[in-house]
């Protein structure tokens, strides 16, 4: 690990505990999304479109209706209907109207898998015969399925009553949703005064998040007109809040408890079933549990962005950059949000760029509504920026690591949209990839006849992001501490806030002792996503922590009868500073602490956590006559700010860059003209098996972040974002061949070879 | 899914009858992997299935002077857990070792993967270079047929209204015989062929004597490629022979192109694992 | 056509050393059984075609994915899930290693690796890294590009010596 001087003698913050939520998971007691049983319950199963655009002319449900141990049928006349209001968490926005159409499709379906009806049933296999009893009458329409086609003059349209937003102007009867533009400084004399300009056009794939849990909704709806929910979420809050939307309700009449949760990657942060199972339930005063299929998650859930990317970057004869210009294009799916401004602030993130020009474009088309998906939209524009800055690099003959030190961005640095960096640690990630063993070694370009290898290298960005999250403790009779949080535990989370806790109270992190509670029982809490649960919602537990003290201190002093400026706490002892004898442990003063139980509190609303940065090495090696590519060494280096627990900071890096390297090689929508997707299966979909990835090797940079006290940056995200790129670059070095779609599949590699000879 | 009963039947009768009442609304169960998959999606409605790994032949490799015979339900794990097998067959084992992972090799079968005829099947392409034998029971008695035969169309099969397989006899050779089975995937595991090829040679005086080239994925079932196949025989196995074997190849090959891959890919796909796999087999027979 | 009658099936199986009586409809998958009629869910459905192993259970001594064998089929047989690998006096080595090697991170997909890994380490107890990412192929994870759960394995497989 390499480590900036702030080499503070932490004694939990950096080690690493178990996990306090492990044995459950080890042993499979945990309870996820599917696992629930409640009395009573029925199986609910809903009816999908099999066009990706159709008007809806009729739905006949009578058939279903009559069937044996089928308790009630729903379609979109159950739900009330919302009007064009903006709404949105975290991380995700859109309109109300929106959000219900996508969990039930009203007059017209956008997507292959849009539903447009339910049933509730005794039994699931029963569910699923009455669902194909279903009858819908669809006028079809031509479906419109990549950028190109719906931003097409005659493009087929999806939302006649909705206008996009081009540049502040409403314009109607378009598939773009939004067209946005940055600008800083004088591009065209930028362009002008360079010695060199590049510029290339990256097309990438529909990908999915691929979480192997399956979605799940189960409520109850009762006669007071109260919802319970239980899900598997990244956001209890924000089902809650999509969920009393949906249904009409108070926030407050909704109840969301969070499963297990299997996976998400942004992908579970919108809600699908959990309205229909509580429509269902109030249908029939029963409990409903609506599960997906593996094809269902692929054709109606996530995904992540596909789209065109063009990049242009000039630079002068010293190698410094002039000038840069991106046109962004990206399918937000059926309804808008692309993340197009999480687009725009990451594109040329990482180098210090003195004008620059961003339009980006917001573009529905009918594919499955999209979703986060790590780092939002980041790896796909990284992809262009980095290629063209690898093609700048071979031009020039230039050290692909000394032209982005030259050109690095850092602490004061403009940034796209406006604020300048604080501080940030991409230099000296840059300057610790220079310095690894994998840079340095060799790299045998012709192994075997037949065989070449190529090393290719990145550098991506995410700014993780802030948000709310709230923490309760309370010190148990036995000195050890129940911590109370509201963020969903998706990897780890539950130890590195834990840990926070720990650190503050100076006990170990076994006697900090979290759980993750349902939306009755904490404050609000943003989703678990953005990078930001341990740095948020850690925030919050180090505050509550110090409340904690506070009032260890003051009812120790009652105790005492001294007063509080006389008493220290440290590493679970309450002491006072002038009598040696006047000294308590916490099992001592939590026994019977006057005036009532020692608890605390503590909610935060936070800015970014400062940018976090990733650099990535791959080396693979192609199979020239099939165009198979092995991954045989890949290095991820990372500023993590501050890892609480480095074992799972390690396995944040190494599950982004496996998801990249999947994203890159094989992952994709591949979609019939009629919009239909043909792979929407494990099998077909590829993502990576574990004979596909070599070890990955991490290399953690611990520059602090200026925003949390122990500097906790936010790491899931950046490490997606540089292995397209990465990968993109090592095959033209392997090759002299540019591939500039994803994926980049063996058919891909063996047509441009043909192409080059 | 369409609710269906259960049979597991003790004998070969038993089966038969089973079958023969309930005609295309019942499938044998051997290891699952495909029937059940495809009785859960839309394709087709069953009422029973009929599980043969009770009818004791149908899960034993027999060894006589002139076959192997492997019971049509043996899971692919027992062939290439098998000492004699794997010397022997290696061509049969590479197929055997690659059909899905290890929870899928407990289950799968030769003969399931056989009877289910998909274009891309891993096992069809190596039990047609060996000359397998089918043998077939159904009402009217045990027939025989070769294992080329067998697949009429994709997930189409020969068999008639109460038949089902019982085993596939694989004929022992003589002389210096190998074979070999190589798939293309992107992925190094759990997928479908792009393209595969399996090849045998028979090895005589330094010429071939006798060879079988077959290729997947690249028609509506697995070909023998005869045409290529014949170019080799009689002749010395030299690059030169070998390349006219794979270029021959390429032109039988008539894939169509799909979410697995393309046309050209796949043509090109099986020139080069034509190649491979002739110049393995050779190796392993020895030449 | 005519409604094909199906009625539920006794079967009697051991299933984590428990020798028990069902009752299951002769369609259900045994991931199914397992979940919804003994009511252990520790075994996950991740797609139910065979593809991604989260099902994985050890049934006689081989792995198989649990979506992929009917219930009615574990008549006489014995079936090993996540919920028998640990024993009053602790876990097992596997089951150890992967929380120290911080092996999971949703933890959806460990069961299936988990049982996978033992049948692996009952039969090799020093597999080669290669060897394991082979036997592991037919477990999907999506969280951890595999990198401590190979470790993990290799770990339990040192200890267990």
């Amino acid at each position: 690990m390499v480590s900036t001087p702030e080499n503070k003698n932490y004694k939990v913050i950096g080690t690493r505990p178990i996990r306090h939520d492990g044995y459950d998971k080890v042993t499979g007691r945990a309870q996820y999304g599917a696992d629930i049983k409640l009395p009573g319950m029925l199986t609910g199963a809903v009816a999908r479109s099999p066009y990706a655009h159709a008007k809806i002319k009729s739905i006949d449900t009578s058939e279903a209706e009559k069937m044996d141990g089928v308790f009630a049928v729903m379609t979109a006349k159950d739900l009330p209907r919302l009007g064009d209001v903006v709404r949105g968490n975290s991380e995700e926005s859109g309109s109300e109207k929106h959000l219900s159409e996508n969990v039930m499709a009203f007059d017209k379906v956008l997507y292959k898998g849009h539903v447009v009806a339910a049933v509730a049933a005794k039994d699931q296999n029963t569910a699923f015969e009455a669902v194909k009893k279903i009858k819908v009458d669809y006028e079809v329409l031509k479906p419109v399925i990549d950028v190109d086609q719906a931003m097409a003059k005659d493009a087929s349209i999806l939302h006649e009553d909705y206008s996009g937003d081009h540049l502040g102007k409403k314009v109607k009867n378009t598939n773009i949703a939004a067209h946005v533009r940055h600008e800083n400084g004088d591009i065209d004399n930028g362009f002008e005064k360079s010695d060199l300009v590049v510029e290339k056009e990256v097309d990438m794939q529909t990908v999915h998040q691929g979480y192997l849990e399956p979605h799940s909704g189960t409520a109850v709806w009762d006669e007071e007109d109260r919802v319970k929910v239980w899900t598997s979420t990244q956001g209890s809050f924000a089902v809650r809040d999509s969920v009393s939307k949906v249904l009409d309700l108070d926030v407050s009449r909704v109840k969301v408890t969070p499963m297990e949760i299997g996976g998400g990657f942004g992908g579970k942060i919108p809600i699908y079933l959990e309205p229909i199972s509580a429509v269902l339930s109030k249908k029939t005063r029963r409990p409903v549990k609506t599960l997906m299929s593996r094809t269902d998650v692929f054709d109606a859930t996530g995904p992540g962005p596909g789209g065109k990317v063009k990049v242009k970057i000039g630079i002068d004869s010293e190698g410094k950059i002039l000038a840069a210009y991106a046109d962004i294009r990206l399918e937000a799916g059926a309804y808008p949000e692309a993340f197009i401004e999480a687009a725009a602030k990451c594109v040329f993130s990482c180098y210090d760029v003195p004008s620059m020009k961003i339009d980006a474009y917001d573009v529905v088309v009918n594919k499955p509504s999209s979703a986060p998906y790590r780092a939002p939209a980041s790896p796909q524009v990284a992809f262009a920026t980095e290629t063209v800055v690898d093609e700048i690099c071979n031009i020039k003959g230039y050290d692909p690591i000394d032209f982005r030190l030259k050109n690095v961005a850092e602490k004061g640095t403009r940034t796209a949209l406006g604020p300048k960096y604080r501080t940030i640690g991409l230099k000296e990630c840059l300057e610790a990839a220079k310095d690894s063993d994998h840079w340095k070694s060799n790299l045998d370009s012709n192994p075997k006849p037949g065989k070449k290898r190529g090393r290719g290298i990145a550098s991506g960005y995410w700014f993780n992001i802030g948000f709310k999250s709230s923490v309760n403790l309370s010190l148990n009779p036995d000195g050890k501490v129940a911590l109370i949080e509201g963020s969903t535990d998706i990897g780890g989370s539950r130890a590195s806030i834990a840990m926070q806790a720990a650190e503050v109270l100076g006990i170990p992190a076994e006697d900090v002792r979290p759980s993750v509670v349902d939306t009755d029982s904490i404050g609000i809490t943003d989703v678990t996503g953005g990078s930001r649960t341990t740095y948020a919602t850690g925030y919050a537990a180090y505050n509550a922590a110090h409340k904690l003290i506070e009032q260890i201190i003051e009812k120790s002093a009652l105790k005492w009868d001294i007063n509080k400026d006389q008493i220290e706490y440290s590493d679970g002892v309450v002491k006072s500073k002038a009598d040696s004898e006047l000294k308590m442990t916490l099992k001592e003063i939590a026994d019977d602490p006057p005036g009532g139980p020692i608890v605390s509190s503590a909610s935060v609303d936070l800015e970014e956590a400062g940018g976090g940065f990733a650099v990535h090495i791959a080396d693979l090696e192609i199979d020239e006559e099939t165009g198979k590519t092995d991954i045989v060494n890949y290095t991820a280096i990372q500023d993590v700010g501050k890892a609480i627990h480095p074992s799972y900071v390690e396995g944040q890096m190494q599950g982004g860059a496996a998801q990249g390297i999947g994203w890159a090689l094989n992952e994709e929508y591949f979609m019939s003209d009629d919009g239909i997707m043909l792979n929407s299966s494990y099998l077909d979909y590829r993502m990576p098996t574990s004979l596909d990835l070599p070890m990955i090797n991490t290399i953690m940079v611990e520059v602090p972040s200026e925003e949390h006290p122990y500097g906790v940056r936010g790491v899931g995200e950046p490490p997606i974002v540089p292995p397209v790129p990465a990968i993109g670059n090592a095959i033209n070095n392997a090759l002299g061949l540019r591939l500039l779609s994803t994926p980049m599949k063996p058919s891909r590699i063996t047509e441009a070879l043909k192409r080059k000879k | 899914m369409h609710p269906f009963n259960y049979y597991a039947p003790e004998t070969v009768e038993e089966a038969i009858e089973i079958l023969s009442k309930y005609g295309d609304r019942a499938r044998c169960l051997a290891g699952g992997t495909d029937v059940l998959v495809q009785a859960r999606g839309e394709k087709f409605e069953l009422d029973a299935i009929v599980d043969i790994k009770k009818i004791p032949q149908l899960t034993k490799l027999e060894w006589t002077d002139s076959y192997l015979i492997v019971g049509a339900a043996t899971p692919c794990h027992i062939l290439y857990e098998d000492s004699k097998v794997c010397e022997v067959f290696p061509g049969i084992v590479d197929s055997a070792f690659l059909i899905g992972g290890i929870q899928i090799q407990s289950r799968a079968s030769l003969g399931g993967n056989l009877c289910n005829a998909s274009p891309s099947a891993d096992a069809i392409c190596s039990l047609i270079v060996h000359e397998v034998i089918c043998e077939i029971a159904g009402p009217k008695g045990v027939r025989e047929i070769p294992v080329e035969d067998m697949c009429t169309g994709p997930g189409k099969n020969a068999l008639t209204e109460g038949e089902f397989l019982v085993s596939l006899k694989i004929p022992l050779k003589k002389g210096e015989f190998s074979a070999s089975y190589e798939r293309f995937i992107p992925r190094n595991e759990m997928d479908i062929a792009v393209a595969a090829v399996a090849s045998s040679v028979e090895l005589s005086d330094g010429k071939v004597s006798s060879c079988r080239v077959a290729l997947a994925a690249v028609g509506p079932t697995p070909i023998f490629a005869k045409e290529a196949s014949e170019l080799l025989v009689g002749k010395e196995p030299t690059h030169e022979n070998i390349k006219k074997v794979s270029e021959k190849a390429k032109d039988i090959a008539s894939p169509i192109a799909d979410m697995r891959g393309t046309v050209e890919h796949r043509k090109d796909l099986i020139k080069v694992l034509t190649r491979r796999t002739i110049e393995k087999a050779l190796e392993r027979a020895g030449g | 056509m005519a409604e094909n009658k199906v009625k539920k099936v006794a079967v009697n199986t051991t299933i984590n050393g428990e020798e028990m009586d069902i009752l299951v409809d002769p369609y259900v998958s045994l991931l199914e059984t397992l979940r919804e009629v003994v009511g252990i869910t520790g075994t996950k459905e991740g797609c139910n075609d065979g593809n991604c192993g989260a099902c994985t259970v050890n049934l006689d001594g081989r792995i198989v994915d649990s979506c992929l064998v009917l219930g009615v089929e574990v008549e006489g047989k014995n079936i090993e899930t996540v919920e028998g690998m640990a024993n009053p006096d602790g876990l097992h080595p596997l089951q150890q290693a992967f929380l120290e090697e911080a092996a999971l991170q949703c933890g959806i997909c460990t069961p299936g690796f988990l049982v996978s890994a033992k049948a692996l380490l009952d039969n090799e107890p020093d597999p080669s890294e290669e060897r394991i990412r082979h036997w592991l192929a037919g477990n999907l994870c999506r969280c951890t590009g595999y990198d401590k759960i190979v470790k993990a394995v290799t770990k339990a497989s040192k200890e267990s010596k």
